[in-house]
């Protein structure tokens, strides 16, 4: 057993473009859920919206790679809108029922052979990188470049760049919008909107503001995920809403850098587990598992892990400590 | 303010809010809101079904009757918080039927909840500037820019520190409301009600749950409002405080308004106590109990010597 290998294969996980895609969609389900109080149960829906928008533009209409970013974000729009109108009136618990009903409907709508000219059915989507890599500033150099356990190619490098440099831009929006007085209202609907509606606010516009907002960071993530590696319909499965559910409540719902932290330790357990546990049934430690076990073994952990954080540290890593005193 | 419960006592009641007859529905001279027709039902049950009823501008109007007369399912559709079957009302004589409960909010007519509603995980402070109108910081666009907000946001917070020393919660402005004690959370409801300049501030049961000690500061707050030239409608259970504070007491019944008029005659009316108080609930818990030194009726007195037989057969 190469325990450093471990560790270094652990490590490059961080950087890793699907990991800044979680920590983009972990801090749009903050929106939603840590400062709003929308139950979104469809996070991969938005994901998805967001990937195959920016991949099908570039793809079926040759579109610039920023044409078709935009054009993810809007399509991440129009589904927040789309779920919004009729459930956001009704109580929260409606929906989750109908985000996550409506992420299957976009994950078999890309699916089916119906429209396999433009979403490549079950292959999903590949080949739209061209634009993106041609507009990468850094001076050319073959190989992979880097130090310890985070080297890499000059396309991941500009993967990375963007991915880490949006997620800055999103958390510093998002600390500016929390901070505000639309943030107070925001966190004054989680705790009760008929309170704030006897205040004189527009709950429905302030709730269907967040959905966007949310919705859009969310499809940021999706988009970045994509710009990284190919856009497939089994990655955007309701198991993934719950990874990032897991994520979001590990690192503090309610707060800034909680979804962050959440997203890379959820990454960084998680790789560490896949690369451990196949490795001590090689050496035989484990004898009652076969390595494809021990695989499904580490989801199994995440869910006690998620069942645990739920129960003894509700308000999550970064949360506030007295809010846990009073919690429902 | 004082907590001096004598000094409560003596300010005079508004008096001459009605023109005519003493009777359900009757007019009043300067009518701060009007309902006509308002009925609501619930499958076969008819939960509010009132014919005509006027609320007296700068007074101070309960809203009385047994539980399940429909004054809470009353207040919500005056509020807009519900939608009744069939109705008119207006408030300051625009109609208000069909306007969403936060347009009816920024109209000036803003409520409490039987069930208080403080924001548990936000401070105490910023519960009360939640409360204030018109902030520019509260718009999506500018709320990321704030050199637009941050001088209105500053007045708004001193305002909302001068009603928190007012309502003695100034030593609580940083903790979470959640926790704050029942009576300290129907303070900062009111409290946060009051941000936004109301002209009618209606409580829905404002005592309920209220600790003695903060009772007798809380009818002070209310009897302030009027001072300051707010209207306020209130349903009460505790019939102390509806004499106490009162102008006007409006009795509800299965839905309907069944009397109204100044405390002390509404409460004789043999209508209401038979409909509504019974024969034994108008005498205050704190009278029967020897709490308050009240000013007992026939009927009270001869209450109380009831009651005191029966303890005296059970010893």
């Amino acid at each position: 057993m190469d325990i450093l290998q471990i560790l270094s294969n652990t490590a490059a996980q961080i950087l890793n473009p699907t990991t800044i895609g979680f920590v983009l969609a972990a801090i749009g389900l903050a929106v939603h859920f840590g400062f709003t109080g929308l139950l979104n149960m469809g996070v991969a829906g938005f994901m998805a919206v967001g990937a195959y928008g920016f991949a099908i533009s570039i793809l079926t209409f040759g579109l610039p790679w920023w044409v078709g970013a935009l054009i993810g974000i809007g399509a991440a729009v129009v589904f927040a809108l789309i779920l919004g109108i009729p459930t956001l009136r009704l109580r929260g618990d409606y929906l989750a029922v109908v985000t996550i009903a409506a992420a299957e409907v976009v994950r078999l709508l890309f699916l089916t052979t119906a429209f396999r000219e433009v979403t490549g059915s079950a292959d999903g989507l590949s080949g739209f990188h061209t634009d993106f890599r041609a507009s990468n500033p850094l001076p050319a150099f073959s190989g992979n470049v880097g130090f310890g356990p985070w080297t890499y190619s000059r396309d991941q490098w500009w993967v990375i760049i963007v991915g880490t440099a949006l997620v800055l831009i999103v958390l510093l929006f998002v600390w500016a919008l929390m901070r505000s007085p639309w943030g107070r209202v925001i966190k004054g609907i989680r705790e009760d909107e008929d309170a704030v509606r006897a205040l004189g606010k527009n709950v429905f516009s302030f709730k269907m503001q967040a959905l966007v907002v949310g919705g859009v960071i969310i499809a940021l993530g999706g988009i970045v995920t994509a710009m990284g590696t190919n856009v497939n319909p089994n990655v955007y499965v309701t198991s993934q809403t719950f990874y990032i559910w897991t994520a979001l409540l590990l690192g503090g719902a309610a707060t800034i850098f909680g979804p962050v932290l959440g997203a890379v330790l959820f990454w960084v357990v998680r790789a560490f587990l896949s690369n451990l546990l196949p490795a001590l049934v090689n050496i035989g430690a484990l004898p009652f598992l076969s390595g494809e076990q021990a695989q499904m073994l580490v989801f199994v952990l995440i869910g006690l892990a998620l069942m645990l954080i739920v129960i003894f540290r509700p308000q999550g890593i970064l949360g506030n400590r007295k809010e846990l005193t009073f919690v429902k | 303010m004082s907590s001096d419960p004598t000094a409560a006592v003596s300010r005079p009641k508004t008096t001459g809010l009605h023109t005519g007859d003493v009777r359900p529905g009757v007019a009043k001279v300067d009518p701060i809101l009007i309902a006509d027709g308002v009925r609501r039902h619930f499958g076969g049950l008819t939960a509010v079904d009132v014919d005509h009823v006027e609320i007296p501008r700068h007074a101070i109007t309960a809203l009385i009757g047994p539980n399940g007369a429909g004054k809470t399912t009353f207040f919500n559709l005056l509020t807009g918080f519900d939608k009744p079957n069939e109705g008119e009302w207006s408030f300051n004589g625009r109609s208000l039927s069909g306007i969403p409960a936060f347009r009816v909010a920024r109209l000036g007519l803003v409520r409490t909840f039987q069930l208080t509603k403080a924001l548990g995980l936000l401070t105490v402070l910023d519960n009360m500037k939640l409360g204030a109108t018109q902030q520019r910081g509260e718009r999506f666009w500018t709320s990321f820019l704030p050199f637009i907000w941050r001088r209105q946001d500053q007045e708004i917070e001193a305002k909302a520190r001068d009603l928190l020393v007012r309502f003695k919660l100034d030593a609580k402005e940083a903790d979470f409301a959640a926790s704050l004690s029942g009576g300290q959370r129907k303070l900062l409801e009111m409290a946060r009600a009051l941000m936004s300049e109301p002209e009618l501030v209606m409580l829905d049961e404002p005592m309920a749950g209220v600790n003695p000690a903060l009772t007798e500061s809380l009818l002070e707050h209310i009897l302030d409002l009027k001072d300051q030239g707010m209207t306020v409608l209130f349903v009460e259970h505790d019939m102390h405080m509806v004499r106490h504070i009162a102008d006007w007491v409006i009795v509800m019944a299965e839905g309907r308004v069944v009397a109204e008029g100044p405390p002390d005659t509404v409460m004789k009316e043999q209508a209401v106590i038979d409909a509504y108080l019974g024969a034994h609930q108008d005498v205050d818990l704190g009278v029967v109990t020897g709490r308050i030194q009240g000013e007992h009726t026939a009927a009270e007195a001869e209450l109380l010597v009831e009651i005191e037989e029966v303890e005296e057969g059970t010893e």
